[in-house]
């Protein structure tokens, strides 16, 4: 039988994501045990992600397992050109489980297949990172209390950002209405509202922050990049229009929290940081709670 | 005026009993015959090609001696010929007609058309979902992109 993996959010069942973020619930109140005493968790990481590695390998600590693995291909067997397969099927070997971030599209899916071993994907190019979203759901709800019923405020790059999709669609879960900030260059594609509309979903989108800020229950930031725009004089526009101050939290919800997936560049000025309704860095530290939740669901432990 | 079903003009050799593929596009007619693997077939064959159609351009057709396809097996085709029809033949004789239609799944046909999907980079055999028939639209298993119609390719 195939181990289970985690490759993209939608594997997962409602109920089986309410298990996972109870779980994390557990972990947050308890965070040292000695689940994984004796087993061994591989992080391969063919393109560096500092923060998404360091998380995963510090739930692994945590519980007593241990890590090996590789920061970048460069010094892994890939510059020697192996295939993923080998990689993969050599690995399996060592391990109890892989956390595979790589820059190709369907990589971490095809890993899945052949490991005998439960494989979760920590980023696969621009496709999925169900760890990023379910960690963000696991934020909403710890701050809100729930999950049904939110306004969530999308800001930013909502064409590329993966982050805004993979939560969009897990959202919609839980009747969710959505309020998308963003320049037109970076538009929400059509295909999502597409999909919230065939759910009777409602969603807005505005190219003003300030419009819909006060609505939110969750402002969720991200990163507007130069390289995204075809014209650097629309860049150079739009560049502070998506930008948060202390100042613009004045009249927003009282229990509202911003997220980011991180890392922040200047979209979030500085002086928010010591506002309560900044979230970032507390979400970051879910991050380890919820993988912890992950890797023992996984392994069928606990 | 010519009649298909008359022996006599029959513009490729009528056969005894087999599967007749009509309504191919001129164009596809040799990726239908990889698809179906009819290269490896060793039973008669007989195929004509840029005859003219009544509804549209140039047609081919395939006459494939002592071969019954599945259902599975023939929708393969349907997305390289979507307006094929089969003549199930015996002793001559049409006894039954059937159309191809797209299936749910598509497995070793198509190319995703992402060029970052791992399909492209690895010997993977790509895995799609039918997410629309008619314009045809495919989900790959692995990347999740779309391929849409006008970048289908056939592999």
């Amino acid at each position: 039988m195939k181990p289970r993996s985690l490759v993209s959010i939608d594997d997962l069942t409602t109920e089986e994501i309410i298990k996972i973020l109870r779980l994390a619930a557990e972990f947050e109140k308890d965070p040292i045990r000695d689940i994984l005493r004796g087993k061994v968790v591989a992080t391969l990481f063919f393109e560096p992600s500092t923060r998404t590695r360091l998380s995963f390998e510090s739930a692994v600590n945590k519980l007593g397992g241990k890590v090996i693995g590789f920061t970048d291909s460069s010094s892994s067997s890939v510059t020697k050109g192996e295939t993923l397969n080998d990689t993969i099927r050599t690995v399996n070997n060592y391990v109890d489980l892989i956390v595979m971030r790589h820059p190709i599209e369907g990589s971490a899916r095809y890993a899945s297949e052949i490991a005998t071993v439960p494989v979760i994907n920590a980023g696969d190019g621009a496709n999925q990172h169900p760890t990023q979203t379910l960690l963000d759901l696991y934020s909403i709800q710890k701050t809100q209390g729930k999950l049904e019923n939110l306004n969530i405020c999308m800001v930013g790059d909502l064409k590329y950002g993966r982050t805004v999709h993979s939560l969009l669609m897990a959202m919609s879960r839980w009747k969710t209405s959505f309020n998308f900030v963003a320049p037109e260059e970076l538009k929400m594609p059509d295909e999502y509202k597409l999909y919230l509309r065939n759910l009777g979903l409602d969603y807005y989108e505005t190219a003003d922050l300030n419009e819909v800020i006060n609505m939110a229950d969750i402002i969720y930031m991200t990163r507007v990049q130069r390289e995204r725009f075809s014209d650097p004089m629309e860049y150079e526009k739009v560049k502070n229009a998506y930008v948060l101050h202390d100042h613009m939290l004045s009249e927003t919800k009282p229990g509202m929290k911003i997220l980011h997936p991180l890392p922040r560049v200047n979209e979030i000025n500085t002086d928010v940081d010591s506002n309560e309704k900044a979230y970032y860095f507390e979400q970051a530290l879910n991050g380890v709670f919820t993988r912890q939740a992950i890797i023992c669901t996984l392994l069928g432990l606990k | 005026m010519k009649n298909e079903n008359d022996p006599k003009q029959l513009l490729v050799s009528a056969i005894e009993s087999g599967t007749v593929i009509d309504h191919i596009p001129a164009t596809t007619l040799f990726k239908v015959i990889k698809i179906l693997g009819l290269d490896r077939i060793r039973t008669q064959i007989t195929f004509g090609t840029n005859l003219d159609s009544k509804t549209h351009g140039k047609k081919a057709i395939i006459k494939i001696a002592g071969k019954f396809f599945e259902d599975d097996d023939i929708n393969r085709i349907a997305l390289v010929a979507p307006n094929a029809k089969l003549n199930i033949i015996r002793d001559y004789k049409v006894i039954e007609k059937r159309v191809v239609e797209v299936p749910d799944t598509i497995s070793a046909i198509a190319k995703c058309m992402n060029p970052k999907c791992i399909t492209n980079f690895e010997k993977v055999t790509t895995r799609f979902r039918v997410v629309s028939k008619k314009p045809v639209a495919l989900k790959c298993h692995y990347c999740e992109k779309i391929t849409d119609q006008e970048r289908l390719e056939i592999i």
